[in-house]
This record gives C-alpha cells, structure tokens and sequence, in this order.
C-alpha cells in the first residue's frame, strides 16, 4: 500500500505536467477555503450607521499618505484589548474599512493608531507636526514633512478617481462625480459654507482651511481633511457591540 | 529570420525558436507604446515611470541591434547557457548591497531622526525608502538569485540547455527593468500600498510577461531533459514560480484610474482586501523566501557536501505538505483584527501545523551532512549553509509561536515582528545565497576555488555576529515595547505614552544599525572575494556536465 504511492508519485516526477498541475491544486486549496467565504457571509461586515464614501478632498488627501508609506509606521486597526481600547478608542470594526481599497490596517507601530485620529488634535496641530515632528513630539521618529504645505494639491484626475472606485464599489453618485471638483474646492474653504458637501455626504464632513493659508490648496490641506475624518463616521450610539450579529 | 543565429539542427528547434530580429521589433514596437502613452499623459509620476520604459527599451534595442551586428545568438546547442547565469550572480550582489545599504539608512533613520532626514529631500524618507528595503532585498536581490541559481540547476539536473534561445536574456533583463520601475517609483512616491505588491499597475504588467516568460524557460527545459526524473529542486522551483504567479495575480487584482494614470485601486476593500493582501505577503513568504530557497538548499549542499540528499521520502512529504499547508498561514498576520475570528483561527492552526514540514526541510538538509560533519570545521561555504538552515529552523520555530494568538497580542504591530523576519531574511534567505554562490561563482567561471578561504571565515563571522545583534535588539525592544503599551499604574491608568515607548527604544535602534552595518560589510567582502575570484586565471576544465545527485527511482 505505501509502496504504490511511492510508485504513484515517481509518475509525478516523471510528468513535468502532472506535477505543475497537482502543484496547482495543491497550493489553491487553504486560499479557496479562508477567502471565497468572506465575500459571501453576511455577518463578515457589521451592519453600522454614518460609514460614507470619502469627500474628493479626503481621497486626495488618502493617496497622499499612500504615496508617503505612512501605513508603513502607523496602523489603522484597533485591536480589541482593553489597553488599545483605551489608548486609541472603540476597537476598529470591519465596516470601517468597507470603502478603503485597499485597507490601511497596516501591520507594525513605529508610531502611533491612527484608526480614530480624527478630532484628536487641532488642525494647527498637524501642521506644525507634520512640517516638523519633533517640535511638537521630541522623542518622535517620524520624517519631515514640510514639503507638503509647498506642494499644491494636483487634482485634476479626482473625478475619474471616483469613477474608478465605483466600478469596484464604492457607492459614489453621479451627482458626487460632476461635483467632486466644486465639493474639492469648498472643502478646504471656510466660507464656502459646505451645503452641497453636506447634502451629498451628510452632515459629518469637516469645511475649514485645514493647513490654514485660504488662497491655495496644498498637499498639507488635503492630508490633514483625511486625518481629521479618521475613524469619525461611525455612529457609536447606535452600534451594539454585544448584539449576536455583531459576535464573529 | 534566425539563419545565421543557430545552427541549423533538427531536434532542437527551440533554440531557433526566436531570432534577436523578432525580439528587436518587439523591442521597438514597446519603445513606440511607451513613448506615445508618455507623452498623452498629463500625470507626471506615469510620465516617469514612462521614461524608465522608453529608456530601456532603447537600450535593450541597441543591445539587440549589437547582437545581430555580431552575427546573431549563437545557439550551442551542445552546451550550457552559463552567460546570463553569471549576470544574473553579478546583479544579486549589486542588488543585495544597495538593498541591504538602503536598509542600513532606514535603520538610521529610525535611530538619529533628527541627523538622518533631510527637511528638502522628502524622497528620501522612511516613508519612500522603506519599500525601496525590502523589494530591493526580497524581489531584487532574493529574486536574481533565484533566476539565476534556477537556470544554474535546472540544466545541470536536467542535462539540457536553457530553453528558447534568447529567451533566458529577455528574462534577466526584463526583470531588472521590473526592479528598477518599481524602485525609482517607490521613491517618485508610486506606490500600492500593500507591503511586498507595492508597485503600480504598470510595473505589475510588465512583471506578469516576464514571469510568463520565465516560467516558459523552465518548463521548457524540463520538457528537454535527458533524466527520466525531475529533479527536487526543480519542484520546489516549479511550485515558487507558479504559486507567485497565482498570488501576484490574484492580490493585484485592480483597475486603473486611466490607462494614462499611474493609480489603480484594488478589487477588494477592507477585511477582504486585508486577508488577500496577507494570503499574498505571507505565501510571498513561503514561495518566495522558502520554496525556491530550499531549492538551492537541495542543490548546492549535496554538491558542496558531495553526499546525496538524507531521505528522499521525507523530501516528497516535506515538499507536499508545505505547500499545502503554507498557503493557509496568512490571516496570522490579522489575529484581533476585523477578520472574523473563524479565519484567524485557521490560520493560527496551520501556522502551527507549519512548524513540521519546515522542520522536515532543515532535517533533509542538515542530516545530508551525515559523514561529512568535519567540513564544518574546513569548508567555510559549508558552514554558512549549514548555518543558514540553523537560522530557518529557528524562525519556523518563532514563527509558530508568534503566530498563537495570545502571543501575538504581545508580539503583533511590535520590533519582535521585524526581527523574526530578519532572523529568516538575513539568517536564512541571505546565509543560502552566499552559500550558493561561494559555490556556483568559481564553478560558471571555471575557477580552481574561490580567491580567499579566508575572507569567507570573515564574512561568515562578521555576518552572524551581525544578525545576532540585529534580531536579539528586535527581540529587546519589541518585547518591551509590547509590555510599555499593556503597563498599568497601580491607580489603573495606562502607565506609558506611545513617545514614551519609541524613545525606550533607542538603544536597540542603535545596537540594530550596528548589526545592519556588519551584516552589510560582510557582503562587501564577499563581493571583494567573488570580484578576485573571476578575475584569476581560469583552470579550463569542467568538459563534462556535472552530475547532481538525483533521487532512486521510486520502486
């Protein structure tokens, strides 16, 4: 018995095919199993109130701290143990990432949670900190960003960004695509006043001069709207963690 | 078309496959593309990565045109295919010490912030520099030592040249053109985001071809062998090539934002988006790092040893069942997360369950020394694989642990995490390469032995004093840095703040860059050692193929 399946393996090393097939097989077993029922299981994310797509603004301002490789120091995932609980808040939910493509979870802390950062600290804040980490965090190990408050935000593809996250997605309406360059602009105004930004993402969007000078939009302002939203659209009021719909 | 290329010969068709002419028309036909969607796009990071691409492909033009000049590739049927075997050992060390110097500012970086960022160069960040580390470690030099020690070994154990003519050069330098896109980009700031898949849409394409192409060379040659048997390493490579092929596919899954704009945004978003890209990086892993390593494993140390392997049964169990089981070990890097807990504790059960077939591997290897231990004390290059397989049974073993959910509470987002992964890179990963190497370099270039036996003793011990420094710091430091984060006053408050835990640990940031420092000096005299051994006078002898040891036949 064992003896044949000896033999039986000498024809997969004698059959370059066989064996690349029976690699194959082999190896898309354990991902078929462990990924295939996420996308079906309906309890895999929590039903929750307040999560909205990104304002145009906040996306720029996403693509800026990928582009940077802040998810390489910071993670966005707070762990339910009752010292990030305390530390950072809530523990991150799956519905709070349903819209990131892809997620920011990250996976080592060279610096702090950034999951609900947002409201946390002033605008004035993060200008300073980021311009200059270690003026404001002296035993900080964070790079210099000054550059980003130089830079202006180049947003001429925003729109067809949102386009795009919609054939994955993203719930963006059309009436979000024509306005997104408008709802850009406004965001980082704050005069402007935010109606159209509010009807078309509900009252929990920020509309101010995030990195402070009114007449440009930099890269610094874009950052900052999407570190100050961070972890801020859920309703917790409304979450019940111990409901059996939400134990997974 | 490839008269004058090959010598006209029957049954070896493949060689006459594909003239340098047809490969010079698609050559100039992908400068055209390039040059025309650089210059319709109004984004300037696709416009620079778009100059990278015209730049080589009129390089790789005139490079095409110089071998036509010359009167065509020749074929050699008769003979190996060693010229872009030694290219491709010459760009692993070019490749392994600006990876691991890139990994030596980073590591400064993190220990003097206030001397090692420069306010003006904001490329220059750890940000930016980070990926530029461990794709130029893992992908450039990790992956042209796998290209090159696969063409190496797979001809020999099959007795065949490389298949498809040009073929194996497009390989090479395609792949460099792969690296050298996504690195520049990295630091343009064209990044994906995901840790190891970083590189963009485009560079992604590009790599898919050249790892079609790849795969092709080695099935090929396969299918040309004149051993009624494949080879182990040749599995181990197979199932490296396909399974990255399946995994770089299917975690790449994304769209552009235009075909002129170099962002795209993945298929999946949030938890499903955080469990393929893990799936992805830990299998990155365990195909990348390990299978096609323990390919050169059992190539070069019964070569070296001059022993066969130790059990060829436990090669096919320790084969099977570590691709089977690896692939299920990714959401380990996700314990506490928002993945639903069912999946986090398949994925501890099967890192754990990991533990024996990588063990059976370092048996397999270890115990092929069986009789020949003395070379331990006179065979440097021994040594240093021998050690390498020490330091892959120590980080299968860490691995396991960390990946038990209670322990990973304590070790996850922490320095522990970065120093079990160097004690595999630098021990393992790195140890095996500089091992083969030692070996394959004075072999390609027909050399009596390597220049200095000495140097190797060097290497070797300032290499693993090193890495020894390197991951005990990390250990130090992520282990505090995980008890900072849980420390409770007596009151019940949160003993520490977060700066609080990154200036407790300076010392170990410092004690890592030494050990970064060293480990890099080591591959520097390795590369001053290898340099003087290519550069003595050649024995001319090596007419005969040499034989690997090849498994009994199964009765």
């Amino acid at each position: 018995m064992a003896g044949s399946s000896w033999a039986a393996h000498g024809r997969l090393e004698r059959h370059s095919l066989l064996l690349l097939i029976a690699i194959i097989v082999v190896v898309s077993i354990g991902g078929l199993i462990e990924i295939v029922p996420l996308f079906y299981l309906e309890n895999t994310i929590e039903p929750v109130r307040g999560m909205r797509p990104y304002t145009p603004l906040e996306l720029e301002g996403r693509d800026i701290y990928i582009r940077e490789g802040c998810y390489l120091c910071h993670s966005q995932m707070i762990r339910p143990l009752r010292d990030e609980v305390e530390r950072y808040g809530h523990y991150s939910l799956a519905a709070e990432s349903m819209y990131d493509h892809p997620f920011q979870w990250g996976s080592e802390r060279q610096g702090p949670d950034l999951a609900r950062v947002g409201g946390k600290y002033s605008d004035g804040w993060h200008r300073d900190h980021l311009a200059d980490p270690r003026s404001v965090v002296p035993e900080s190990v964070m790079p210099p960003y000054r550059f980003l408050a130089e830079k202006d935000l180049d947003y001429h593809d925003v729109a067809q960004k949102m386009r795009t996250l919609r054939t994955v997605g993203v719930p963006y309406t059309d009436d979000m695509i024509a306005n997104a360059v408008t709802d850009l602009r406004d965001q980082d105004n704050a005069f402007a006043g935010g109606a159209g930004l509010h009807a078309r993402y509900g009252r929990n969007v920020n509309v101010r001069n995030f990195a402070g000078d009114p007449e440009r939009i930099t890269e610094m302002d874009a950052l900052i709207a999407y570190l100050q939203m961070l972890g801020t659209l859920v309703d917790f009021s409304t979450y019940k963690a111990d409901a059996p719909a939400n134990q997974r | 078309m490839n008269s004058s290329s090959t010598p006209a010969r029957a049954q070896a068709p493949d060689d006459a496959a594909l003239g340098p002419a047809i490969w010079l028309i698609l050559c100039l036909i992908a400068a055209l593309v390039a040059t025309i969607a650089t210059a319709a796009s109004r984004d300037a990071l696709f416009q620079f990565e778009g100059y990278i691409f015209i730049a080589a492909f009129v390089l790789g033009s005139f490079g095409l045109l110089a071998v036509i000049t010359r009167g065509g590739f020749p074929g050699q049927p008769d003979k190996y295919m060693d010229g872009v075997i030694k290219a491709g050992a010459i760009a692993t060390l070019f490749w392994g010490a600006a990876g691991m110097l890139t990994g030596v500012v980073i590591a400064a970086q993190l220990a003097f912030p206030r001397i090692f960022y420069l306010p003006d160069a904001g490329f220059l960040n750890f940000g930016r520099l980070r990926p530029l580390h461990t794709s130029a470690v893992i992908f450039a030099f990790g992956g042209n030592a796998l290209i090159a020690t696969s063409f190496y070994v797979v001809q020999r154990t099959c007795r065949a040249r490389l298949f498809g003519g040009l073929l194996p050069w497009i390989v090479f330098w395609g792949y460099q053109l792969f690296i050298v896109t996504a690195a520049l980009g990295y630091l343009a700031g064209v990044t994906r985001s995901q840790e190891y898949a970083e590189p963009e849409w485009m560079s992604t394409l590009w790599l898919v071809i050249v790892w079609v192409a790849y795969l092709l060379v080695f099935l090929g040659t396969i299918w040309k062998r004149q051993e009624p048997h494949i080879y182990v390493a040749n599995w181990f490579y197979l199932a490296f090539i396909v399974t990255i092929a399946i995994l770089v596919l299917i975690n790449n899954a994304e769209v552009p934002v235009s075909l002129l704009d170099h962002r795209s945004y993945p298929l999946w978003a949030g938890v499903q988006s955080a469990l393929v890209q893990w799936w992805y990086g830990h299998n990155a892993v365990g195909f990348f790092l390990t299978a096609g390593f323990l390919a050169m494993m059992y190539y070069f140390i019964p070569k070296r040893a001059e022993r066969p392997i130790y059990s060829y049964r436990l090669s096919i169990v320790h084969f099977w069942a570590l691709i089977f089981i690896y692939i299920w070990a990714g959401p380990h890097h996700l314990h506490y997360t928002a993945l639903p807990q069912w999946a986090q504790t398949l994925g501890m059960t099967f890192s754990v369950m990991l533990w024996m077939p990588s063990w059976g591997g370092m048996i397999n290897g270890l115990m092929t020394l069986s009789g020949a231990w003395d070379r331990l004390r006179t065979d440097p290059v021994i040594r240093m694989l021998v050690v390498s397989l020490a330091f892959y049974g120590m980080s299968t073993f860490e691995g396991p642990v960390m990946s038990i959910r209670t322990v990973n509470s304590l070790s996850h987002y922490t320095d522990w995490t970065i120093g079990h992964v160097h004690s595999g890179a630098l021990g393992w990963v790195g140890f095996v390469t500089f091992g083969s190497l030692y070996c394959m370099v004075p072999w390609l270039w027909k050399k009596k032995g390597l220049y200095s036996n000495a140097l190797v003793e060097w290497h070797f011990w300032i290499a693993t004093t090193g890495i020894l420094l390197y991951i005990t710091s990390m250990w130090v430091s992520g282990i505090m840095e995980g008890l900072m984060w849980r420390e409770y006053t007596p009151q019940g408050f949160l003993a520490y703040s977060f700066a609080e835990t990154v200036s407790a640990r300076h010392v170990e940031n410092v004690v890592r860059l030494a050990g970064g420092l060293m480990y890099l000096s080591g591959l520097l005299i390795m590369i001053y050692n290898l340099w003087r051994t290519i550069r003595a006078p050649s024995t001319e002898r090596e007419a005969v193929p040499a034989v690997a040891p090849i498994p009994a036949a199964a009765e």
